[in-house]
């Protein structure tokens, strides 16, 4: 960095402002006086702008959300003060309401779990497999297959959904019918189809990322085990998972989130019934027949962003860590 | 939803879980039972096998298969280059790939430039991370849901009507008519990058706020000590130190811009001339039954992120050799 041009310049009036302002916290750390650096009046002014705008549209859907439906469809929720309403109708109408009219949720809500809980835990397993086996075993080959997986992770998954769908018709369709057949309550369309969808399209993000941080684990911790008679089993669950465990908790929250919140593999494979199709599907089928339903369309908005809202807000740390090293993923 | 229904679905996921969690089982009983003599080999096979064939099934297979599947028409026969040919001639479909390039322009420069101006401007300010997560929040929630958020933002009542839309509200204010911005080209498409810029600014400005403040403070300090005011100091100092992460995040915006798809489903479903790649491929192949042209649109959008895919694996071969 030796080379950066320093343009020598007397001391500016602004830059006197900013160690005036600096002056007020006096302690003189070196993490103090930094703070002053771009703290500026109109910085301050700009970030809450921005602050403002990303802000608003959430907020006025939110709002909403709680209006009565003539209200929301005759004035903006802007006036909320000049016409006040509050009523939790749209929420009940859209999750528990049983009229055809109705968006019926409960039960995209129950598929939306039901297809992230297990499209996050099978590829989490299965690839938390594979990353140990690239981490600790050796094998000729490794390092290009890795590179493969690596790359894989950002191929668009445009290139794999018809045949996949085709091969989906042809062997898994019959095993879908038999299961049908033996077990009445499962309906022919079935969460299998998603879920096994999702757990190929995750697998190379996620053996990339826990396989960065189980090749770290100390191998003396491994070998010793291993002189005490613990099988490969044993090895992998007993003692690699729980040290990968906040990885592994970063890695489970992004795929968790982005399974929940897909559309496309949804779309494609799902069927688009109540029987199996998530949240997102249905909302989408929703603004594209009822786009005018404001009353029903931001309740049921808000019910699909719950729960990312949650892990958002409860999680955000383990959120970060996984979206900053996976964010290529699709 | 009956009591039936929720019992099939709670029978399915529990069923499912205890078939996987089986499998998982009985492959390490039949590893623990293998002789001693190439044990090794069971053992690799167990790992990684499972994750290796779903993989080749489920992204290397199918992959090359739509490679192929581009040069078919609608029947399956091989038509040479006549999906190309009709994708650079088609002025629908024309526009669609200009939709994409103005997208990908757009999203990436203008989120990093906003994220970067928004990292720097709290950074170490009071309540920084109450600020971050403002506007990080649009990155947890679906595109479908942020799809809604902006299409309430985007709605459209008759002038004189009381508009219930926020951006048509404004206009009025200012003493406009009222849009149907959705339904007019080509601001339509403008609006909708609007939404993914919503989206993705969070992201830039996350990592490059950790960037940022890993820039050594003796080197600011040091400019400082030497009377440059901020501006020279960012430009001159925090930027050159940030370079790695800028790169990072406008790779990684611009392969999320070109994949985009739920935006522009939700909000216009690909009408009034929205249209992108990956709709498209969508449309051609799922609804217009033209399985070759689907897989065609499909290529070009792989082959337009295949140099970043190249870069990212030549970027991660010299870290791993470092190693």
């Amino acid at each position: 960095m030796s080379t950066t041009p320093i343009v020598p310049t007397t001391t500016d009036p602004k830059a006197g402002d900013e160690l005036a302002r600096g002056r007020e916290a006096e302690v003189g750390t070196k993490a103090k006086r930094v703070k002053r650096r771009l703290t500026s009046r109109g910085a301050t002014v700009a970030a809450l702008i921005i602050a403002v705008i990303w802000t608003i549209p959430t907020f006025g859907l939110f709002i909403s959300s709680f209006r009565p439906a003539e209200l929301i469809q005759t004035t903006g929720w802007w006036t909320i003060f000049q016409n006040p309403g509050f009523t939790l109708d749209n929420y009940s109408e859209v999750l528990f309401s049983s009229s055809q009219s109705s968006p019926q949720l409960g039960s995209y809500f129950v598929n939306s779990l039901a297809i992230a809980i297990p499209g996050t835990l099978f590829p989490l397993v299965l690839g938390a497999m594979a990353a140990y086996a690239f981490a600790w075993m050796k094998f000729r080959g490794a390092n290009w297959l890795f590179i493969v997986i690596f790359g894989l992770q950002i191929v668009p998954l445009q290139m794999a959904l018809l045949p996949v769908l085709s091969m989906f018709t042809t062997f898994l369709r019959p095993l879908q019918n038999t299961l049908h057949d033996v077990i009445p309550i499962i309906p022919e369309q079935n969460y299998l189809p998603v879920w096994i969808a999702h757990t190929m399209f995750g697998l190379p993000l996620i053996i990339f990322l826990l396989h960065n941080f189980i090749s770290e684990i100390p191998g003396e911790v491994i070998e010793a085990a291993r002189v005490d008679g613990a099988s490969p089993g044993q090895i992998f669950f007993r003692i690699v998972l729980p040290l990968a465990l906040p990885a592994i908790a970063s890695v489970a929250i992004f795929q968790f989130l982005w399974v929940w919140n897909d559309l496309l593999v949804a779309l494609i494979f799902s069927g688009g019934t109540a029987d199996v199709a998530p949240l997102t599907q249905r909302l989408a089928e929703l603004t594209g027949t009822r786009g005018q339903d404001w009353q029903r369309l931001t309740a049921a908005a808000f019910v699909s962003l719950i729960v990312p809202l949650i892990v958002f807000f409860s999680l955000q740390r383990y959120f970060v860590r996984g979206l900053l090293a996976g964010a290529t993923k699709g | 939803m009956t009591t039936a229904d929720l019992l099939g679905k709670i029978l399915q996921v529990v069923g499912g879980l205890a078939i996987f969690a089986a499998i998982i089982g009985l492959l390490f009983f039949f590893l623990d039972k293998a002789p001693k003599r190439g044990k090794d080999w069971v053992q690799l096979f167990v790992f990684l096998a499972p994750a290796l064939f779903l993989l080749i099934l489920g992204l290397i297979y199918p992959a090359i298969r739509t490679s192929l599947l581009a040069f078919t028409n609608s029947r399956g026969e091989f038509n040479g280059a006549d999906n190309f040919v009709w994708m650079f001639t088609q002025p629908a479909i024309l526009n669609t790939l200009l939709n994409t390039v103005i997208w990908v322009l757009l999203v990436p420069i203008i989120s990093t430039t906003i994220g970067l101006a928004y990292a720097v401007f709290i950074d170490k300010s009071r309540g920084e991370r109450f600020y971050k997560a403002l506007v990080f929040m649009p990155m947890a929630i679906s595109m479908v849901g942020a799809g809604i958020i902006w299409k309430f933002v985007y709605d459209y009542r008759q002038a004189g009507d009381e508009q219930i839309g926020l951006l048509n509200q404004i206009v009025v204010w200012f003493g406009g008519e009222p849009v149907q911005w959705l339904q007019t080209s080509p601001i339509n498409t403008f609006l909708l990058i609007i939404v993914l810029i919503w989206i993705q600014t969070g992201f830039a400005m996350v990592v490059l706020s950790a960037a940022i403040k890993a820039v050594p403070t003796e080197q600011l300090e040091a400019a400082e000590i030497d009377g440059t005011n901020a501006w020279e100091r960012f430009t001159n100092v925090t930027l050159p130190g940030i370079r790695g992460s800028l790169v990072v995040v406008i790779t990684t915006i611009s392969i999320a811009t070109l994949k985009v798809f739920d935006i522009v489903r939700t909000m216009t479903a690909g009408n009034f001339d929205t249209s992108v790649i990956a709709n498209e491929m969508y449309t051609q192949a799922f609804r217009a039954a033209e399985p070759g042209r689907g897989s065609a649109l499909a290529l070009v959008l792989f082959i337009l992120v295949l140099p970043i895919i190249i870069y990212n694996v030549r970027v991660m071969r010299k870290q791993r050799e470092i190693r």
